[in-house]
Protein backbone atom coordinates (compact mmCIF):
# COMPACT_ATOMS: atom_id res chain seq x y z
CA UNK A 1 0.00 0.00 0.00
CA UNK A 2 1.86 3.34 -1.16
CA UNK A 3 1.94 5.82 1.32
CA UNK A 4 -1.31 4.71 2.87
CA UNK A 5 -0.32 5.56 6.19
CA UNK A 6 2.08 9.05 5.47
CA UNK A 7 -1.67 10.00 3.90
CA UNK A 8 -3.28 9.06 6.85
CA UNK A 9 -1.29 11.28 9.38
CA UNK A 10 -1.51 14.03 7.35
CA UNK A 11 -4.92 13.72 7.08
CA UNK A 12 -4.93 13.94 10.99
CA UNK A 13 -2.89 16.94 11.20
CA UNK A 14 -5.02 18.59 8.82
CA UNK A 15 -8.18 18.16 10.68
CA UNK A 16 -6.11 19.34 13.89
CA UNK A 17 -5.27 22.51 12.34
CA UNK A 18 -9.22 23.10 10.95
CA UNK A 19 -10.27 22.17 14.72
CA UNK A 20 -8.25 25.38 15.70
CA UNK A 21 -9.34 27.61 12.68
CA UNK A 22 -12.77 26.96 13.29
CA UNK A 23 -12.41 27.75 17.38
CA UNK A 24 -10.68 30.68 16.06
CA UNK A 25 -13.43 31.76 14.24
CA UNK A 26 -15.96 31.19 16.32
CA UNK A 27 -14.16 33.42 19.01
CA UNK A 28 -13.13 35.75 16.91
CA UNK A 29 -17.46 36.36 15.91
CA UNK A 30 -18.38 36.75 19.61
CA UNK A 31 -15.47 39.34 20.48
CA UNK A 32 -16.43 41.09 16.89
CA UNK A 33 -20.00 41.19 18.28
CA UNK A 34 -18.48 42.63 22.18
CA UNK A 35 -15.99 45.07 20.26
CA UNK A 36 -18.99 46.44 17.81
CA UNK A 37 -21.08 47.30 20.84
CA UNK A 38 -17.74 49.03 22.39
CA UNK A 39 -17.50 51.38 19.14
CA UNK A 40 -21.39 52.00 19.67
CA UNK A 41 -21.03 53.32 23.09
CA UNK A 42 -17.87 55.18 22.10
CA UNK A 43 -20.00 57.85 20.01
CA UNK A 44 -22.07 60.05 22.50
CA UNK A 45 -18.89 61.25 24.41
CA UNK A 46 -17.38 62.23 21.46
CA UNK A 47 -20.62 63.94 19.86
CA UNK A 48 -20.66 65.89 23.07
CA UNK A 49 -17.51 67.26 22.46
CA UNK A 50 -17.45 68.22 19.64
CA UNK A 51 -20.98 70.17 20.54
CA UNK A 52 -19.37 71.90 23.41
CA UNK A 53 -15.97 72.70 21.53
CA UNK A 54 -18.00 74.21 18.50
CA UNK A 55 -19.61 76.12 21.17
CA UNK A 56 -16.94 77.83 22.71
CA UNK A 57 -15.56 78.15 19.34
CA UNK A 58 -18.43 80.34 18.50
CA UNK A 59 -18.58 82.44 21.87
CA UNK A 60 -14.95 83.11 22.88
CA UNK A 61 -13.51 84.32 19.67
CA UNK A 62 -10.38 86.37 21.26
CA UNK A 63 -8.62 83.09 22.05
CA UNK A 64 -7.59 80.98 19.31
CA UNK A 65 -5.88 77.38 20.75
CA UNK A 66 -3.03 76.31 18.69
CA UNK A 67 -4.74 73.49 18.12
CA UNK A 68 -7.08 75.11 15.45
CA UNK A 69 -4.81 77.21 13.14
CA UNK A 70 -3.17 75.58 10.42
CA UNK A 71 0.99 76.63 9.67
CA UNK A 72 3.12 75.28 6.89
CA UNK A 73 3.68 72.11 6.95
CA UNK A 74 7.47 70.79 7.56
CA UNK A 75 7.56 67.79 9.38
CA UNK A 76 4.16 65.73 10.31
CA UNK A 77 2.69 63.08 12.73
CA UNK A 78 1.86 59.73 12.84
CA UNK A 79 -0.51 57.83 15.13
CA UNK A 80 -0.83 54.21 13.75
CA UNK A 81 -3.30 51.95 15.30
CA UNK A 82 -2.15 48.31 14.31
CA UNK A 83 -3.17 44.84 16.11
CA UNK A 84 -0.94 43.01 18.93
CA UNK A 85 -1.71 39.23 16.97
CA UNK A 86 -1.54 38.61 13.43
CA UNK A 87 -3.79 35.39 11.63
CA UNK A 88 -6.21 38.61 10.60
CA UNK A 89 -5.57 38.64 6.63
CA UNK A 90 -3.90 41.26 5.12
CA UNK A 91 -5.42 43.80 7.70
CA UNK A 92 -1.98 45.38 8.87
CA UNK A 93 -0.10 45.06 5.89
CA UNK A 94 -2.85 46.97 4.05
CA UNK A 95 -2.94 49.75 6.42
CA UNK A 96 1.30 49.60 6.25
CA UNK A 97 0.98 49.94 2.65
CA UNK A 98 -1.08 53.06 2.89
CA UNK A 99 1.10 54.71 5.15
CA UNK A 100 4.25 53.99 3.31
CA UNK A 101 2.34 55.16 0.18
CA UNK A 102 2.09 58.82 2.12
CA UNK A 103 5.38 58.53 3.10
CA UNK A 104 6.33 58.35 -0.17
CA UNK A 105 4.88 61.95 -1.02
CA UNK A 106 5.62 63.48 2.16
CA UNK A 107 9.63 62.46 1.14
CA UNK A 108 9.19 64.15 -2.50
CA UNK A 109 7.85 67.50 -0.91
CA UNK A 110 10.90 66.98 1.71
CA UNK A 111 8.64 66.38 4.66
CA UNK A 112 9.79 64.53 7.19
CA UNK A 113 7.68 61.89 9.74
CA UNK A 114 7.36 61.22 13.12
CA UNK A 115 5.31 58.10 14.37
CA UNK A 116 4.08 56.59 17.67
CA UNK A 117 2.99 53.26 17.53
CA UNK A 118 0.18 51.48 19.16
CA UNK A 119 0.13 47.43 18.79
CA UNK A 120 2.81 44.97 18.14
CA UNK A 121 2.59 44.95 14.64
CA UNK A 122 3.38 48.19 13.90
CA UNK A 123 6.16 48.36 16.38
CA UNK A 124 7.68 45.45 14.29
CA UNK A 125 6.79 47.07 10.91
CA UNK A 126 8.05 50.52 12.01
CA UNK A 127 11.24 49.25 13.41
CA UNK A 128 11.99 47.43 10.28
CA UNK A 129 10.79 50.52 7.71
CA UNK A 130 13.25 52.54 9.86
CA UNK A 131 11.24 55.42 10.51
CA UNK A 132 11.48 57.78 13.68
CA UNK A 133 9.18 56.32 16.50
CA UNK A 134 8.49 58.51 19.23
CA UNK A 135 6.31 56.92 21.67
CA UNK A 136 4.79 53.13 21.32
CA UNK A 137 2.09 50.68 22.95
CA UNK A 138 1.07 47.34 22.85
CA UNK A 139 -1.21 44.83 24.70
CA UNK A 140 -4.13 46.50 25.11
CA UNK A 141 -5.73 43.08 25.31
CA UNK A 142 -9.37 42.71 24.12
CA UNK A 143 -10.62 45.60 25.90
CA UNK A 144 -9.17 48.67 25.46
CA UNK A 145 -8.64 51.41 28.06
CA UNK A 146 -8.82 55.26 27.25
CA UNK A 147 -5.61 55.01 29.80
CA UNK A 148 -3.34 52.64 27.56
CA UNK A 149 -3.72 55.57 24.75
CA UNK A 150 -2.82 58.72 27.04
CA UNK A 151 0.73 58.62 26.89
CA UNK A 152 1.10 58.33 23.23
CA UNK A 153 -1.39 61.13 22.42
CA UNK A 154 0.27 63.20 24.88
CA UNK A 155 3.90 62.65 22.93
CA UNK A 156 2.73 63.63 20.02
CA UNK A 157 0.36 66.75 21.30
CA UNK A 158 3.09 67.91 22.97
CA UNK A 159 5.39 67.44 19.77
CA UNK A 160 2.53 69.45 18.16
CA UNK A 161 2.93 72.52 20.78
CA UNK A 162 6.59 72.43 20.33
CA UNK A 163 6.40 72.87 17.03
CA UNK A 164 8.08 69.79 16.38
CA UNK A 165 5.12 68.45 13.75
CA UNK A 166 2.94 71.07 12.18
CA UNK A 167 0.14 68.16 11.31
CA UNK A 168 -1.34 64.87 13.19
CA UNK A 169 -2.72 62.33 11.62
CA UNK A 170 -4.25 58.85 12.83
CA UNK A 171 -4.09 55.71 11.07
CA UNK A 172 -6.62 52.70 11.61
CA UNK A 173 -8.90 49.88 9.89
CA UNK A 174 -12.69 51.24 9.53
CA UNK A 175 -15.08 48.58 10.13
CA UNK A 176 -16.74 48.85 7.27
CA UNK A 177 -18.91 45.47 7.52
CA UNK A 178 -18.14 42.02 8.85
CA UNK A 179 -16.35 41.48 5.42
CA UNK A 180 -15.20 44.75 4.23
CA UNK A 181 -12.33 46.39 6.73
CA UNK A 182 -10.46 49.79 4.97
CA UNK A 183 -7.86 51.78 6.12
CA UNK A 184 -8.18 55.15 6.83
CA UNK A 185 -5.98 58.38 7.89
CA UNK A 186 -7.68 60.89 9.03
CA UNK A 187 -6.10 64.43 10.35
CA UNK A 188 -6.05 64.79 14.10
CA UNK A 189 -4.34 68.46 14.29
CA UNK A 190 -5.31 71.03 13.27
CA UNK A 191 -9.03 70.37 13.77
CA UNK A 192 -10.53 70.00 10.59
CA UNK A 193 -13.21 73.07 10.43
CA UNK A 194 -16.02 70.76 9.83
CA UNK A 195 -15.28 68.75 12.93
CA UNK A 196 -16.21 71.81 14.64
CA UNK A 197 -18.61 74.09 12.28
CA UNK A 198 -21.45 74.70 14.63
CA UNK A 199 -24.64 76.69 14.11
CA UNK A 200 -24.28 80.63 14.69
CA UNK A 201 -25.90 81.71 18.69
CA UNK A 202 -25.60 84.70 20.62
CA UNK A 203 -25.07 83.43 24.22
CA UNK A 204 -22.24 82.16 25.64
CA UNK A 205 -21.45 80.35 28.66
CA UNK A 206 -20.82 81.43 31.90
CA UNK A 207 -17.09 79.95 32.47
CA UNK A 208 -15.79 78.77 36.13
CA UNK A 209 -13.40 79.39 36.48
CA UNK A 210 -12.19 80.96 33.01
CA UNK A 211 -12.40 79.44 29.65
CA UNK A 212 -9.24 78.64 28.61
CA UNK A 213 -7.78 75.82 30.47
CA UNK A 214 -11.36 74.36 29.57
CA UNK A 215 -10.80 74.90 25.76
CA UNK A 216 -7.49 73.29 26.46
CA UNK A 217 -8.62 70.39 28.62
CA UNK A 218 -11.73 70.00 26.38
CA UNK A 219 -9.27 69.80 22.86
CA UNK A 220 -6.60 67.14 24.34
CA UNK A 221 -9.76 65.16 25.74
CA UNK A 222 -11.11 65.25 22.67
CA UNK A 223 -8.03 64.01 20.23
CA UNK A 224 -7.65 61.83 23.15
CA UNK A 225 -11.07 60.11 21.99
CA UNK A 226 -10.59 60.20 18.96
CA UNK A 227 -7.60 58.15 18.96
CA UNK A 228 -9.49 55.89 21.58
CA UNK A 229 -12.18 55.26 18.55
CA UNK A 230 -9.10 54.42 16.06
CA UNK A 231 -8.13 51.89 18.65
CA UNK A 232 -11.41 50.10 19.46
CA UNK A 233 -12.80 50.49 15.52
CA UNK A 234 -9.51 48.94 14.78
CA UNK A 235 -9.76 46.33 17.40
CA UNK A 236 -13.52 45.41 15.92
CA UNK A 237 -11.71 45.29 12.14
CA UNK A 238 -9.26 43.31 13.37
CA UNK A 239 -11.71 40.29 14.71
CA UNK A 240 -13.96 40.48 11.22
CA UNK A 241 -10.80 40.21 9.72
CA UNK A 242 -9.54 37.47 11.24
CA UNK A 243 -13.25 35.71 11.36
CA UNK A 244 -13.05 35.70 7.72
CA UNK A 245 -9.57 34.70 7.24
CA UNK A 246 -10.43 31.52 9.76
CA UNK A 247 -13.50 30.49 7.73
CA UNK A 248 -11.69 30.86 4.69
CA UNK A 249 -8.56 28.25 6.35
CA UNK A 250 -11.11 25.81 7.79
CA UNK A 251 -13.00 25.93 4.64
CA UNK A 252 -9.58 25.38 2.53
CA UNK A 253 -8.78 22.52 5.08
CA UNK A 254 -11.83 20.68 4.67
CA UNK A 255 -10.84 20.67 1.03
CA UNK A 256 -7.64 18.91 1.05
CA UNK A 257 -9.59 16.53 3.54
CA UNK A 258 -11.27 15.34 0.97
CA UNK A 259 -8.75 15.52 -1.76
CA UNK A 260 -6.44 13.50 0.26
CA UNK A 261 -9.04 10.77 1.37
CA UNK A 262 -9.57 10.36 -1.90
CA UNK A 263 -6.02 9.77 -2.53
CA UNK A 264 -5.97 7.60 0.56
CA UNK A 265 -9.03 5.43 -0.86
CA UNK A 266 -7.43 5.16 -4.10
CA UNK A 267 -4.24 3.37 -2.70
CA UNK A 268 -5.89 1.51 -0.46
CA UNK A 269 -8.14 0.34 -3.55
CA UNK A 270 -5.16 -0.33 -5.76
CA UNK A 271 -3.48 -2.20 -2.57
CA UNK A 272 -6.51 -4.69 -2.25
CA UNK A 273 -6.68 -4.89 -6.30
CA UNK A 274 -3.02 -6.12 -6.10
CA UNK A 275 -3.41 -8.25 -2.74
CA UNK A 276 -6.49 -10.23 -4.63
CA UNK A 277 -4.90 -10.38 -8.61
CA UNK A 278 -1.56 -12.28 -6.54
CA UNK A 279 -3.62 -14.56 -4.52
CA UNK A 280 -5.69 -15.72 -7.90
CA UNK A 281 -2.23 -16.04 -9.63
CA UNK A 282 -1.17 -18.18 -7.10
CA UNK A 283 -3.50 -20.27 -6.89
CA UNK A 284 -3.80 -20.66 -9.96
CA UNK A 285 -0.03 -21.53 -10.78
CA UNK A 286 -0.65 -24.00 -7.84
CA UNK A 287 -3.88 -25.43 -9.31
CA UNK B 1 -45.28 67.31 39.15
CA UNK B 2 -41.13 68.28 39.55
CA UNK B 3 -39.70 69.89 36.19
CA UNK B 4 -37.14 67.93 34.94
CA UNK B 5 -33.66 68.06 32.69
CA UNK B 6 -32.99 65.70 30.42
CA UNK B 7 -29.13 64.31 31.52
CA UNK B 8 -26.39 62.41 30.25
CA UNK B 9 -23.38 60.78 31.68
CA UNK B 10 -21.03 59.86 29.41
CA UNK B 11 -17.43 58.97 29.38
CA UNK B 12 -15.22 58.08 26.13
CA UNK B 13 -15.46 54.29 26.87
CA UNK B 14 -19.39 54.26 27.64
CA UNK B 15 -22.38 55.51 28.53
CA UNK B 16 -23.11 56.02 32.25
CA UNK B 17 -26.49 57.29 32.62
CA UNK B 18 -29.06 58.98 30.99
CA UNK B 19 -32.63 60.33 31.56
CA UNK B 20 -34.53 62.53 33.33
CA UNK B 21 -33.58 64.03 36.28
CA UNK B 22 -35.19 66.98 38.64
CA UNK B 23 -31.66 67.89 40.19
CA UNK B 24 -27.60 67.08 39.72
CA UNK B 25 -25.00 67.65 42.85
CA UNK B 26 -21.48 67.69 41.15
CA UNK B 27 -18.11 68.55 42.82
CA UNK B 28 -16.79 70.95 40.15
CA UNK B 29 -13.05 73.20 40.50
CA UNK B 30 -14.49 75.88 42.20
CA UNK B 31 -16.76 73.66 44.55
CA UNK B 32 -20.05 72.08 45.18
CA UNK B 33 -22.53 72.75 42.55
CA UNK B 34 -26.40 72.01 42.54
CA UNK B 35 -28.26 71.94 38.89
CA UNK B 36 -31.82 72.67 38.10
CA UNK B 37 -33.73 72.50 35.40
CA UNK B 38 -33.36 75.83 33.05
CA UNK B 39 -29.86 76.14 34.55
CA UNK B 40 -28.14 79.90 32.50
CA UNK B 41 -25.44 77.75 30.33
CA UNK B 42 -22.56 76.65 32.31
CA UNK B 43 -19.17 75.11 32.19
CA UNK B 44 -16.94 73.99 34.59
CA UNK B 45 -14.05 71.46 35.08
CA UNK B 46 -15.26 68.57 37.41
CA UNK B 47 -12.73 67.20 40.98
CA UNK B 48 -13.24 64.07 41.18
CA UNK B 49 -16.28 63.24 43.71
CA UNK B 50 -19.75 61.99 43.22
CA UNK B 51 -22.55 62.95 40.94
CA UNK B 52 -25.59 62.71 43.15
CA UNK B 53 -28.69 62.71 40.72
CA UNK B 54 -32.44 63.08 41.88
CA UNK B 55 -34.16 61.35 39.23
CA UNK B 56 -37.74 62.29 38.04
CA UNK B 57 -40.31 60.65 40.51
CA UNK B 58 -37.38 61.85 43.24
CA UNK B 59 -35.35 58.27 43.16
CA UNK B 60 -31.56 59.17 44.12
CA UNK B 61 -28.59 58.03 42.02
CA UNK B 62 -25.01 58.06 42.77
CA UNK B 63 -22.31 57.40 40.08
CA UNK B 64 -18.64 58.09 41.23
CA UNK B 65 -16.50 59.99 38.40
CA UNK B 66 -12.71 60.50 38.14
CA UNK B 67 -13.27 63.81 36.83
CA UNK B 68 -14.06 65.96 33.81
CA UNK B 69 -15.87 68.37 32.23
CA UNK B 70 -20.14 69.61 33.66
CA UNK B 71 -22.38 71.49 30.47
CA UNK B 72 -25.64 72.97 31.31
CA UNK B 73 -27.60 73.64 29.24
CA UNK B 74 -31.22 75.37 30.28
CA UNK B 75 -32.60 71.77 28.71
CA UNK B 76 -29.79 69.46 29.23
CA UNK B 77 -27.15 69.18 31.25
CA UNK B 78 -23.96 66.31 29.94
CA UNK B 79 -20.75 65.73 32.09
CA UNK B 80 -18.17 64.68 30.16
CA UNK B 81 -16.67 61.77 32.79
CA UNK B 82 -13.16 61.37 32.73
CA UNK B 83 -11.95 57.67 32.63
CA UNK B 84 -9.11 57.50 35.30
CA UNK B 85 -8.03 60.12 37.29
CA UNK B 86 -5.85 62.35 35.12
CA UNK B 87 -3.44 65.33 36.26
CA UNK B 88 -0.38 67.20 34.51
CA UNK B 89 1.81 64.46 36.57
CA UNK B 90 0.19 61.43 35.44
CA UNK B 91 -0.32 62.91 31.91
CA UNK B 92 3.19 63.31 32.07
CA UNK B 93 4.08 60.06 33.17
CA UNK B 94 2.43 58.14 30.68
CA UNK B 95 3.90 60.24 27.87
CA UNK B 96 7.39 59.76 29.19
CA UNK B 97 6.62 55.60 29.52
CA UNK B 98 5.28 55.97 25.46
CA UNK B 99 8.79 57.11 24.86
CA UNK B 100 10.41 54.90 27.08
CA UNK B 101 9.22 51.69 25.21
CA UNK B 102 9.67 53.37 21.84
CA UNK B 103 13.40 53.47 22.44
CA UNK B 104 13.51 50.05 24.30
CA UNK B 105 11.78 48.15 21.52
CA UNK B 106 13.75 49.96 18.61
CA UNK B 107 16.80 48.98 20.41
CA UNK B 108 16.41 45.55 21.30
CA UNK B 109 15.52 43.07 18.69
CA UNK B 110 12.79 40.95 19.19
CA UNK B 111 11.66 43.18 22.17
CA UNK B 112 10.36 41.51 25.13
CA UNK B 113 7.11 42.77 25.11
CA UNK B 114 5.88 42.08 28.82
CA UNK B 115 7.59 44.95 29.54
CA UNK B 116 4.63 46.70 28.50
CA UNK B 117 2.21 44.92 29.77
CA UNK B 118 3.48 45.10 33.09
CA UNK B 119 4.23 48.97 33.06
CA UNK B 120 0.28 49.34 31.89
CA UNK B 121 -0.87 47.19 35.25
CA UNK B 122 1.64 49.22 37.43
CA UNK B 123 -0.16 52.85 35.99
CA UNK B 124 -3.51 51.25 36.44
CA UNK B 125 -2.69 50.23 40.38
CA UNK B 126 -1.41 53.88 40.38
CA UNK B 127 -4.58 55.32 39.35
CA UNK B 128 -6.74 52.76 41.33
CA UNK B 129 -4.88 53.69 44.42
CA UNK B 130 -4.83 57.42 43.65
CA UNK B 131 -8.93 57.35 43.66
CA UNK B 132 -9.03 55.36 46.70
CA UNK B 133 -6.82 57.89 48.14
CA UNK B 134 -9.20 60.72 47.62
CA UNK B 135 -12.38 59.22 48.73
CA UNK B 136 -10.73 58.84 51.83
CA UNK B 137 -9.75 62.29 52.09
CA UNK B 138 -13.22 63.23 51.37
Amino acid sequence: MAGGKEIKSKIGSINNTRKITSAMEKVAVSKMRKAQERVAATRPYAEGMRKVIGNIAQGNIEYRHPYLSERDVKRVGYIIISTDRGLCGGLNTNEFKKVVLEMKSWKSQNVEAEFAVIGNKATAFFKRFGGKVVAQQTGSGDVPRLADVIGSVKVMLQAYLDGRIDRLFLVYNTFVNTMKQEPVIDQLLPLPKADIAQKEHNWDYLYEPDPQPILDMLLDRYIESQVYQGVVENAASEHAARMVAMKAATDNAGNLMDDLKLVYNKARQAAITQELSEIVAGAAAVG
Amino acid sequence: MAMTVQLDVVSAEEKIFSGLVESVQVTGSEGELGILPFHAPLLTPLKPGMVRIVKQFGEEHVIYVAGGVLEVQPDSITVLADVAVRGEDLDEQAALDAQKRATEAMQHAGADFNYAEAAAQLAEAIAQLRVIQKLRKK
